[in-house]
């Protein structure tokens, strides 16, 4: 255990003192600055139609030329986790300094799990750093004060934002391992995460039109399946996944995710959803993202544990 | 003294088709130094991965003072330093802050870690960099830093995988000094791997030499001499004043004489079945040579090396097409002693396509 100690607290150190998280930190404040400022600017246009949750929506307005803090998250997210994992192990092998912390006395998985949990803890704190960021000095700024249930909200979303964080961490650990060069395996996770951010949507609306297409006689009846099967295949890619649960999280007042029937709608009462329902409605989300973060790991686990360490 | 501390079982590795090691049983006592030697891809780094557990052998397994190193590589690496081939270090971290890391690793509390590695620091004589950043060292600093390295968990047994490549003769000459020092001073038992025969006959005390997975010959290093001469093996290297080519031919007729080459440097190796020195001397004499040089070979391990090299290459070969083996000796083509086994081979192969 002291073996864990020590190497987690190198990553640690690492990471903080290093270059790379310095302007990760800094590209993301300037970000968080600006969407902010955009969002401010936006925000009487934002609040026209309902004057509840107003806080909320410093998080989730997009100003006139720039993106809502929300969408740079979901898209910035994978930049940090890929950034900080790609070269947790290749590095080490090229630098000669596996083989040499591989023959103390510590177990071999003690190495891996040390720098996945490093970079977690490096996006945990960057998230939520962030996001008090983006709450106080939208509370100088606007006078606005957040209520409890807000509160709630924002920190469920932060919790699963780092969550989010920490699945491209697991998958640039995984390259990490696999690929030889840290160039290889830092290209091999930009161009997973470029495809799952941007052509996940066309790929699935392809293959749902190609087996319920909505043309010809079956249009339809096809109509409730195709995009019941374009959602489900968006939502294998972690971002569609964010997106959807962020937009929930934080507008109390979307109640489904998905189709919603006529039927189903006649006779509902307008009202916001409580942050319970909220949750309740987004808890698959959270526990698929969560479980696509730990096989990610398990499988960068496996790989690196079966490896032969060799100078 | 004779105690024995690493000891494997029929060792074997395969990687596929091809055996690193190939059923390797060693014994090495307490306190020595041994040397594994062997060209490069005999199998020697994996042996000694084996040993701390980074692989798993195909089959077989060792021991290192009663711990089994697949099964209890934990126990095994907190008695066992490991000095790597090309050893590294991070590089925004400084040389002393590399070894206190080391020393956390190992659960030492923080006063023994700074104390340990200042001496260490001390000993291998890097205090004066050891505040500079790891990166701008030279590959000679490294190498003492890494034995540094391997001394902050005060290891009782240290395994080092070329130690001495890459390092200027002065350095050298300390590390020869230090690895001594290691064994005989702080009793530590050192198992080396090198292809660098010179160093190793230095400092070892036994050596093993390691052709394709194999442990061909192990043993004392005068005592691997001797046993080449009981095989009916002498070596002897001679110069003459005058044109040395006719004396080939006629050396190669006397009786007694298996092969007769001429070094680089005009000198002549003469291989025979006995001691031939009293009679050289008259046969030359009669000849109207003037000898210059003479002397037995056999001692050193370059020719040991050599010869079981040779063996090993003829036995591996005999293996695979008997008729082979008695044009072994008459093929060296004059390229005298530097020419390897493999060559030999490659070229046998050139000229015999059949095979």
């Amino acid at each position: 255990m002291s073996g864990f100690t020590a190497l987690y607290r190198k990553e640690l150190t690492d990471h903080f003192s290093g270059v790379r998280v310095f302007l990760i930190f800094c590209l993301m404040f300037i970000v968080t600055a600006m969407s902010l400022n955009g969002a401010i600017g936006n925000l009487s246009d934002a609040i026209a139609d309902s004057k509840e949750y107003v806080f909320l929506k410093l998080f989730t307005t997009s100003g006139d030329s720039i993106y809502s803090f929300t969408t740079f998250l979901g898209f910035f997210g994978p930049i940090i986790g890929i950034a900080l994992g790609f070269d947790a192990v290749n590095n080490e092998k090229s630098q000669g300094t596996l083989i040499r912390i591989a023959s103390q006395p510590i177990y071999r998985d003690a190495i891996i799990n040390a720098k996945f949990l490093a970079g977690c803890t490096v996006i945990f704190v960057l998230t939520f750093v962030l996001g008090g960021f983006e709450t106080g000095v939208g509370i100088i700024k606007t006078g606005l004060r957040p209520g409890p249930e807000e509160f709630g909200r924002i920190f469920i979303y932060l919790l699963f934002s780092a969550v989010y964080c920490c699945v491209w961490l697991a998958m640039s650990v995984f390259f990490s391992v696999i690929c030889k060069h840290a160039a290889t395996a830092a290209i091999s996770g930009i161009s997973i995460w470029l495809f799952l951010t941007m052509f996940m949507s066309l790929a699935a609306q392809g293959i749902a039109n190609a087996i319920f297409p909505l043309t010809g006689w079956g249009a339809y009846y096809n109509q409730y399946k195709n995009y019941s099967l374009q959602i489900g295949l968006n939502r294998i890619s972690p971002y569609y996944l964010y997106s959807e649960a962020v937009s929930i999280i934080m507008d109390p007042s979307s109640r489904s995710v998905g189709l919603v029937t006529e039927s189903q709608y006649s006779g509902a009462v307008v009202s916001y959803l409580s942050i319970g329902q909220s949750v309740l409605l987004i808890w698959p989300h959270l526990v698929a993202m969560f479980a696509i973060a730990v096989v990610l790991f398990a499988i960068a686990y496996v790989c690196f544990m079966k490896q032969e360490i060799r100078a | 003294m004779s105690e024995t501390i690493i000891q494997t079982f029929g060792l074997t590795k395969d990687y596929g088709e091809v055996k690193a090691v190939d059923t390797l049983d060693l014994t090495i006592q307490r306190g020595e130094i041994f040397g594994l030697l062997g060209p490069n891809g005999a199998g020697k780094t994996t042996t000694t991965l084996m040993l701390l557990g980074l692989t798993d052998p195909t089959s077989g397994h060792a021991v290192i003072e009663g711990h089994d190193c697949t099964k209890d590589p934990l126990d095994v690496k907190k008695i066992v330093g490991y000095l790597p081939d090309n050893v590294g270090f991070y590089p925004d971290m400084t040389g002393r802050q590399n070894l206190i890391f080391t020393g956390q690793m190992n659960s030492l509390d923080k006063e023994t870690c700074e104390s340990r590695s200042k001496e260490l620091l001390e000993r291998v004589g890097m205090t004066y960099a050891a505040d500079r950043k790891a990166g701008t060292y030279s590959r000679g600093m490294r190498q003492r830093l890494g034995i540094a390295d391997v001394l902050m968990k005060d290891p009782e047994i240290i395994i080092m995988d070329e130690p001495t490549l890459g390092i200027d003769p002065e350095g050298m000459r300390e590390l020869t000094k230090l690895i001594r020092d290691l064994a005989v001073k702080d009793g530590r038992t050192i198992l080396l791997s090198s292809h660098q025969l010179y160093q190793v006959q230095e400092i070892c005390d036994r050596v093993g030499i390691f052709v394709e997975g194999k442990l061909i010959a192990c043993g004392r290093i005068d005592e691997l001499g001797r046993q080449l001469q009981s095989e009916g093996l002498f070596l002897m290297d001679l110069q003459v004043e005058q044109n040395s080519d006719p004396l080939v031919k006629l050396l190669s007729a006397k009786e007694g004489v298996t092969k007769v080459t001429k070094n680089d440097n005009g000198s002549l190796h003469i291989e025979s079945t006995r001691d031939l020195r009293k009679e050289m001397i008259s046969f030359l004499m009669m000849n109207n040579y003037t000898l210059l040089d003479m002397h037995q070979r056999g001692g050193d391990l370059e020719e040991i090396y050599r010869r079981y090299f040779e063996k090993a290459g003829e036995e591996i070969d005999a293996a695979g097409k008997n008729s082979e083996a008695g044009s072994a000796g008459n093929d060296g083509r004059g390229k005298g002693t530097k020419q390897t086994w493999r060559e030999r081979r490659a070229n046998r192969r050139k000229n015999n396509p059949g095979v």
